[in-house]
């Protein structure tokens, strides 16, 4: 757990993201990120593209192997699929987040609980349709392993995995510095079929500090 | 039976193909110790790929081995593993790149070494994607077949050596038409120090269409869904 010295009031942008919705945002070299988690235990799917060539994007395993663990914290780098990093995480009052679980989509929904969930939104069509928005060259292709904030994916030692309840709270919060131009694309996860969200998606608020 | 293909793969070599649904790909650590970073993509479709997060969180695992499946991101099976005499498979650590391999094994480029240099797996997923018009934009977390990560309660990851003995198999059997494209460059984390040329085996088989009492598919629930939707993809398309 490390806090934060910045204070809301000094921030140059702040915006509220209702669950089911996307943001796309650019977060210029040196500019600092906060997600705040408003409401308690909402998963936060988040990818970031190189803001000058989208192709350099967010490397799940390159983050994962970089640093020989799983869980995203206060120091962890966020490295690219072309080996560099692209934001610093440098604040985290949650402790733990998770890159394994990837973004939950229709299609996976008839995978995971039952054919008719397929109906229900989730986040690879909020994905989709924001980075369309963003770069109108962006497809399915340019969707990979994204992070999910707030979220807690157990691993235990002999190799089990869990979505489980979540260890977050109203206003726990995690912060990164950008280390390079990127554009940051969140989803705020619109599942309802498991604990990823506390069963009630709720949303999360973006503020950025130069 | 005999395979409709034999083929062994020298150290850090590359292979790719599209392998049609029902078939097998049978892999044989020869020398004891091997690693092959795979990606699956569906032929016909080639947007549609391996998933790693769908493989891990539709089957509450976070390693493979038999009888599970190998998920596409679309909610359909790639592939199912019908045999594994090795237990786990590594697929959350990627693959080595080029800055990686030289930090860790130093220099041994082709003007030094011929055909003995350092690959690396980066490298080689790239080159065997462009073939089929794929490239940077497809390259997406990798299966690390024959190589056991374990992680402790922290997250922290270690590599458990010698994993896999000479003689070690793992069979696949496609569920869809796979373009498979894979290469025998060592594991990322594996700590040894020396850069290793693995041989491994390669076999394809033909077989025949699975029964919804698989043991691939009975394991999990997710998994009989999963095949029920490629049932329906193939009914619309064939």
């Amino acid at each position: 757990m490390t806090e934060s010295t910045l204070n809301p009031v000094t921030a140059v942008f702040r915006e509220v993201i209702p669950a089911g919705d996307w943001w796309v945002h650019k977060i210029k070299k040196g500019q600092t990120l906060r997600i705040l988690d408003l409401e308690g235990n909402q998963a936060a799917d988040t990818l970031f593209f190189s803001a000058v060539a989208p192709t350099e994007r967010y490397s799940a395993d390159r983050t994962i192997q970089e640093q020989a663990a799983l869980y995203l914290t206060t120091g962890t780098k966020l490295m690219s699929t072309e080996g560099n990093a692209l934001l610093t995480i440098t604040a985290d009052t949650c402790g733990r987040h998770d890159t394994l679980g990837g973004a939950c989509s229709r299609e996976s929904n008839t995978m995971r609980y039952a054919h008719d969930k397929e109906c229900m939104h989730a986040c690879r069509d909020s994905f989709i349709r924001g980075a369309q928005e963003w770069n109108v060259e962006l497809t399915k292709r340019d969707i990979t392993c994204n992070i999910n904030f707030f979220m807690n994916v157990p691993v235990s030692a002999d190799g089990g995995l869990t979505f489980a309840d979540g260890i977050s709270a109203p206003g726990r919060y995690v912060e990164m510095v950008a280390e390079m131009d990127v554009v940051c694309l969140i989803s705020n996860c619109p599942q309802l079929n498991n604990p990823c969200n506390g069963w009630n998606p709720t949303p999360v608020e973006v503020l950025i500090w130069n | 039976m005999n395979p409709i293909l034999e083929k062994t793969l020298h150290g850090a070599g590359m292979w790719s193909a599209v392998v049609s649904r029902g078939k097998r790909l049978r892999l044989t650590d020869l020398d004891g110790g091997a690693n092959v970073g795979m990606l699956l993509y569906n032929a016909l479709e080639r947007i549609e790929r391996y998933n790693m997060p769908d493989t891990l969180k539709g089957q509450h695992i976070f390693y493979l081995r038999a009888p599970y499946c190998l998920h596409s991101d679309m909610g359909r099976l790639i592939a199912s593993i019908t045999e594994d005499s090795v237990g786990w498979h590594d697929t959350v650590c990627g693959h080595s790149d080029a800055a990686r391999v030289l930090a860790k094994y130093g220099g041994n480029n082709y003007q030094k070494s011929r055909n003995h240099w350092n690959r690396n797996g980066r490298d080689c997923f790239l080159i065997e994607l462009a073939k089929w018009g794929l490239g940077k934009k497809d390259l997406v977390p990798n299966l690390n077949l024959f190589s056991k990560v374990v992680s402790d309660e922290e997250g922290k990851l270690s590599f458990i050596p010698d994993h896999s003995k000479a003689g070690g198999v793992i069979e696949l059997r496609f569920e869809l038409d796979t373009l498979i494209v894979l290469n025998t460059c060592q594991h990322p984390l594996d700590p040894d120090l020396v850069y290793r040329h693995r041989h491994v085996k390669l076999e394809v088989f033909t077989g025949d269409s699975p029964a919804p009492d698989d043991p691939s598919f009975t394991i999990r629930p997710e998994n009989l869904r999963a095949w029920e939707n490629n049932q329906t993809y193939h009914t619309l398309r064939f």
